[in-house]
């Protein structure tokens, strides 16, 4: 058994699947260049008020009801993916028959997923959650499922043996409905002969008095052969459902994004996290239906370039390339500028594969705050990288540790608090030179080490040093070369007789690089007001100066 | 039989049966009588009837009378033995003070505390108000760094600082999971630190609780009042040098007073000796009697 998924009127689906507030309004799709705008699709209300398709865009502006939209082919295509995902849902074997219809095989589902009539109500259902009106038919032969989709509305079930007798009232128009509308991915028609065939050869039905299948099924084979030749019994085989053929299944790529264009630009981040929410539910629902989470979303803006200079790239938003490279979480804000348009860039890279809507939209937010495009947008687009969910056995035995979504919401508030290279795990570098180190993202996962250490019983403690940071410029007095008195001016207690030293300890390096080091380095007590505390004096031998490195504590 | 008989028997879930002693003179008690604020006929006996069994699996039930007694927290390793032997440790779900001036000791047993906790695997936070956390030192201690979430606040005020190191700290906290979140004000003027209102250690204290996170505060001056449960303060009672002798043998000096012949460079900071005195403790009922322990750190190089 075969089920066919069939959006009509495609266009004016995909307009209501991003904006779903038109689906109660009288909506006309238009496309072709100014002036000569034409309109393409109409919706059920919009013929109502006298709108069809092939009037001027400036007719049909005259229309106070009417809310027009400009055509967008990154929306139906988004929208055809959807559909995809729709199908792939509950079967591996789908036809990518047009952009508007998906053909799924059934075979085997009905002891995964029930009675062929509960197959179909999932399907309807699958589709209207990812933002579909589709229609659903279930027939023993695709061509079958095909046409019944197209004819009937909402679900429909065809019985084996009935094909015929359930087809007969469809007008013949649906026979042809698919040629036309047959179009490759990049939009092309098919070649003029074509359409002009098909349109002979209905017209050709109609002046017989054929208007349903029923009649076309009743015609005698030779005589319709005679007249209309193998097209006539093409036509014939499939009015009576006996046309059969395999399906030709795609892998369909696994590409999970959205986008939208906004007919203004928004200048708040407040409607750009409206925008954001029903665009991560799409995709969200899309990969949930794959049973796939997500890892890295990619979040492009398209901006409008209000200084109309010279188009560069811009560094807007973009950390230091070090911070870049210390933080590996957040890739740097890139900007695009081409023509009247630049490109914002995010990319949102999280620890382990979610599917959290609410997460990422408040991820999104928390990024966007900390890194603002600085420009009206016009456009989203938003993509998901696929990823297998993780799986992770519970146990009773465990130590506690965070849960991830709750961890990544609480690191990202925390970075719009101290910012983003300030928080994370430290890791120290191959070097000797003083803060030898560099801060990442925290991932406790990638801390493997299972066995735990043995405790501190019977081993001593390790005495700490605490360090200044910035380093805490000194004032030394030497008495007989050697130290006597150091006095910090911006720390009041960092002053006073050096009552004990030991050192120096001279340690360089980087010597062949343009950051060379050279230090000495004391180790000093110094008598504050109530008590003898132990510093680190560093004198550094490239340019002179002393320093209180940090407190022995 | 008194209602107070009868009440504890209630309590403890003793089956219980009257008993009369004289037939003839009492009447045989009715519903009404045997309620719980009726009054039973004098002369009945309560006897309560249980088996040996039920005795021993009752031992350690506590009636509903003595439920006002919390259960202890758990307590688990500072990573310094000799305060664990002090204090008996951290204790989970709890305010912990350490306080003390610099170089007694604070930032050593902050870094023993985090290795504790990060080699039993747990995650642990440093909340550092003023970025002064050394990772060499921290590493040489023992931390995993791979486990230690580091925040570091270090804004030029003081004021800046602690309003971070607060609203760092509500978000950890609300965030959970840890096994240890440490706070380090120890370089925050005094004035700052004692700005931070006893509500905001009271609503600490209140997040922490039940759960299984120590919440160590690291200070110089102990600003939680009430709301810590275990306060301890540290000092620095002496140093460890190694010098190398005239003959080239080594020596141990351990005062710091000594007036040293040899040169500056032949003598080696080896160790601090540190006094750590437990000021309160509010795990126990009774009241602790200040107790003062003397341990030592070793510095990193002298192995």
């Amino acid at each position: 058994m075969f089920a066919c998924i069939f959006v009509p009127n495609f266009p004016v689906a995909a307009v209501f699947r991003a904006e779903p507030e038109l689906r109660a309004r009288a909506v006309a799709i238009f496309e072709g260049t100014p002036p000569l705008e034409k309109v393409f699709a109409v919706n059920e209300s919009a013929t109502r008020v006298g709108i069809t398709p092939g009037m001027a865009k400036a007719q049909a502006e005259l229309c106070s009801e009417l809310t027009l939209r400009p055509r967008s082919l990154l929306q139906e295509s988004v929208t055809h993916a959807a559909l995809l995902d729709c199908a792939q849902s509950f079967s591996p074997c789908v036809e990518d028959a047009a952009a508007d219809m998906a053909l799924v095989d059934l075979e085997g589902m009905e002891s995964l997923f029930g009675s062929l009539l509960k197959i179909a109500h999932s399907l309807f259902r699958r589709a209207a959650d990812l933002g579909l009106d589709a229609n659903v038919a279930v027939a023993s032969n695709p061509d079958v499922a095909q046409l019944a989709a197209r004819g009937f509305t909402g679900v429909t079930v065809i019985p084996s043996g009935q094909e015929a007798e359930s087809l007969g009232s469809l007008p013949v128009e649906v026979l042809f409905a698919g040629w036309d509308e047959n179009k490759d991915r990049e939009g092309k028609k098919k070649e003029e002969g074509q359409r002009e065939k098909s349109a002979d050869l209905l017209a050709t039905l109609e002046r017989w008095g054929i208007r349903n299948l029923r009649a076309l099924a009743a015609l005698p084979e030779i005589a319709l052969s005679e007249r209309l030749g193998q097209d006539g019994l093409r036509l014939q085989q499939l009015a009576r459902g006996a046309a059969s053929r395999t399906l030709v299944p795609v892998e369909a790529p696994a590409v999970f994004e959205e986008a939208i264009e906004l007919e203004y630009p928004i200048v708040l981040l407040e409607p750009l996290a409206f925008l954001l929410n029903r665009l991560l539910d799409q995709v969200c629902a899309r990969l949930a239906a794959r049973a796939l989470n997500t890892q890295e979303l990619r979040l492009t803006l398209a901006l409008q370039n209000l200084a109309g200079v010279d188009p560069q790239l811009e560094t807007f938003g973009i950390p230091s390339e070090s911070d870049a490279l210390h933080n590996e979480a957040h890739a740097p804000a890139r900007h695009f500028i081409s023509g009247r348009q630049s490109q914002f860039c995010r990319t949102l890279r999280l620890p382990l594969p979610m599917l959290d809507a609410k997460l990422f939209l408040k991820l999104l937010q928390l990024d966007l705050n900390a890194h603002p495009p600085g420009a009206p947008i016009q456009k989203i687009h938003l993509a998901a990288e696929p990823a297998r969910p993780r799986s992770a056995q519970g146990c009773l035995f465990l130590p506690p540790s965070p849960e991830p979504e709750k961890l990544e919401l609480t690191l990202a508030r925390i970075a719009g608090l101290v910012g983003e290279p300030r928080v994370g795990s430290v890791e120290l570098l191959d070097t000797h030179r003083a803060e030898g180190f560099r801060m990442r993202r925290f991932t406790p996962e990638a801390a493997l080490k299972i066995d735990c250490q043995k405790a501190a019983e019977g081993k001593s403690a390790i005495a700490a040093l605490r360090l200044f940071r910035p380093l805490l410029r000194a004032t030394v007095t030497l008495e007989n070369g050697e130290l006597a008195r150091v006095v910090c001016l911006k720390k009041k207690e960092v002053q006073g007789n050096v009552l004990w030293k030991t050192g120096p300890w001279r340690s360089s390096g980087d010597w062949w690089e343009r950051e060379a080091w050279a230090r000495d380095e004391w180790d000093i007590a110094l008598q504050n007001a109530d008590s003898v505390a132990l510093y680190r004096l560093v004198h550094d031998l490239l340019g002179g100066s002393w320093f209180v490195e940090g407190t022995y504590d | 039989m008194s209602s107070a008989v009868v009440s504890t028997s209630a309590a403890q879930g003793r089956p219980f049966v009257f008993v009369e002693e004289d037939a003839g003179v009492c009447p045989q008690p009715s519903g009404a009588e045997l309620c719980a604020e009726g009054r039973p006929p004098q002369r009945a006996f309560l006897t309560s009837v249980f088996s040996s069994s039920k005795d021993a699996r009752l031992a350690g039930v506590t009636s509903a009378s003595q439920l006002a007694v919390r259960p202890a927290p758990e307590m688990v390793s500072s990573g310094v033995a000799a305060m664990d032997a002090l204090t008996g440790g951290l204790p989970r779900g709890c305010l912990t003070e350490i306080c003390g001036p610099a170089s007694s000791g604070r930032t050593t047993l902050l870094l023993a505390a985090l290795a504790a906790a990060t080699g039993r695997g747990e995650c642990s936070v440093l909340v550092d108000a003023s970025d002064s956390l050394d990772p060499q030192s921290a590493a040489a201690a023992g931390v995993d760094l791979d486990r230690l979430l580091w925040v570091r606040c270090g804004e030029n005020s003081p004021e800046k600082s602690l309003e971070q190191l607060l609203r760092a700290t509500d978000l950890l906290l609300e965030s959970g999971g840890f096994g240890l979140i440490a706070l380090d004000l120890g370089d925050l003027p005094e004035q700052a630190a004692r700005r931070i209102p006893l509500t905001t250690w009271f609503r600490f204290r209140r997040a922490v609780e039940h759960t299984p996170t120590v919440l160590l505060a690291v200070e110089r001056q102990s600003i939680a009042g009430s709301c810590s449960s275990l306060l301890v303060k540290l000092g620095l009672v002496k140093l460890g040098v190694m010098r190398m002798g005239e003959s080239g043998n080594r020596a141990n000096e351990t005062s710091m007073d000594s007036q040293f012949a040899l040169p500056t460079h032949a003598q080696l900071l080896t160790e601090l000796e540190i006094t750590a005195e437990l000021v309160r403790s509010r795990l126990d009922r009774k009241p602790v009697r200040s107790a003062e322990i003397t341990f030592a750190s070793k510095t990193a190089w002298a192995g």
